[in-house]
């Protein structure tokens, strides 16, 4: 079962990310410059998530003509942006979603 | 009460408000690996093995698409980078801990979690503050577990047309939000999106999640460079 053991290899990968820190990290390892590098890990990796699944079809061709996730997805951001609510955002997204899906592209 | 359970149940009330958040997030994981054909084991033994929810989706994502193990561990690896973050400064706060308590703490270590130990360990000089991240850490995993349980009843009655999956890229630009008004922040995030969405069939082995991160951290290293030299 290669899921499985690809399952306990992440969830051994996911520990040890926590667990170095905790144990063996020493608030000297890190440099300003090294901390200020990896605060932008996230915005260097969602990215790489959110991008395929809004502008990609399920076949992984571009769609950029009546793709209802790119203006859902604009909504979303307009929402984080003013509220910077991570429930609004993400509800605001899905919500206009459906009612594109639904009723204007239906 | 004892003050064992005390500092246990401030951690649990100090951590409740952030897991509004999480409940959604986890309902979504447990539908979405239905749906890409996960058994009901399986999904729950990925809440309960690797417990952290962007890595679980990165992992869902990628192993849908037909990754290699060797793409999915090393983009998990990518994703968790960012918990070494933390590690200056809980690292100082926890030393005195026993060896148990530590794989314990980082079992249970999630952000939600990180959020409300740190600023607890900084003040506090109880002996038993370890029961606060004790606290706020087995919280989380109940939440986390809960919701997995439910999304993994409800991914059999939600119907398809719904388009869930689209949750998954709101959820992470929900995590974005605080970077949307910081220049470097959204180059960086346009930088990585373009190049994960260009290099999806080009660059192979779906080992698109990790170039796209490499190449936004190194981008990152450049103009955050640029801008400490103008600035001195």
């Amino acid at each position: 079962m290669v899921e499985w053991s690809l399952i306990i290899y992440c969830g051994i990968i996911t520990f040890f990310s926590r667990y170095l820190m905790i144990a063996i990290l020493k608030k000297e390892m890190f440099t300003d410059r090294i901390r200020e590098v990896l605060s932008y890990v996230p915005s260097a990796i969602f990215p790489a998530i959110i991008f395929p699944a809004i502008f990609l079809d399920n076949s992984g061709d571009l769609l950029l003509e009546a793709n209802p996730k790119i203006f859902a997805a604009i909504i979303a951001i307009l929402v984080g942006l003013i509220t910077k609510n991570v429930i609004a955002t993400i509800f605001s997204g899905l919500i206009s979603y459906w009612f594109l899906i639904f009723i204007i592209f239906s | 009460m004892s003050i064992r359970s005390k500092i246990f149940f401030k951690g649990v009330s100090d951590v409740a408000p952030l897991m509004i958040p999480v409940v959604p997030f986890g309902i979504i994981f447990g539908v979405l690996a239905i749906d890409v054909g996960l058994s009901p084991l399986t999904t729950m033994a990925m809440s309960i093995i690797i417990f952290g929810g962007a890595s679980q989706i990165v992992f869902l994502q990628l192993f849908s698409a037909g990754a290699s193990s060797l793409v999915i561990l090393s983009s998990v690896g990518a994703v968790n980078s960012r918990h070494l973050l933390y590690g200056a400064v809980l690292s100082e706060h926890m030393s005195d801990f026993k060896m148990t308590w530590k794989i314990i703490i980082s079992y249970f270590l999630v952000d939600q979690a990180f959020a409300v130990t740190n600023p607890y360990l900084k003040k506090s000089n109880d002996k038993d503050k370890v029961f606060h991240s004790f606290g706020a850490g087995a919280t989380c995993w109940t939440v986390w577990q809960t919701t997995t349980l439910i999304g993994i009843f409800l991914g059999s009655i939600i119907p398809e047309k719904l388009g869930l999956s689209f949750a998954v890229p709101l959820t992470f630009l929900a995590l974005l939000v605080d970077d949307f008004r910081k220049l470097i922040n959204v180059i960086v995030i346009i930088a990585s999106g373009l190049i994960a969405t260009v290099g999806y069939e080009v660059i192979p082995f779906k080992a698109y999640v990790i170039v796209a991160a490499v190449s936004g951290l190194l981008l990152a290293m450049i103009l955050t460079k640029f801008k400490g030299l103008n600035n001195g």
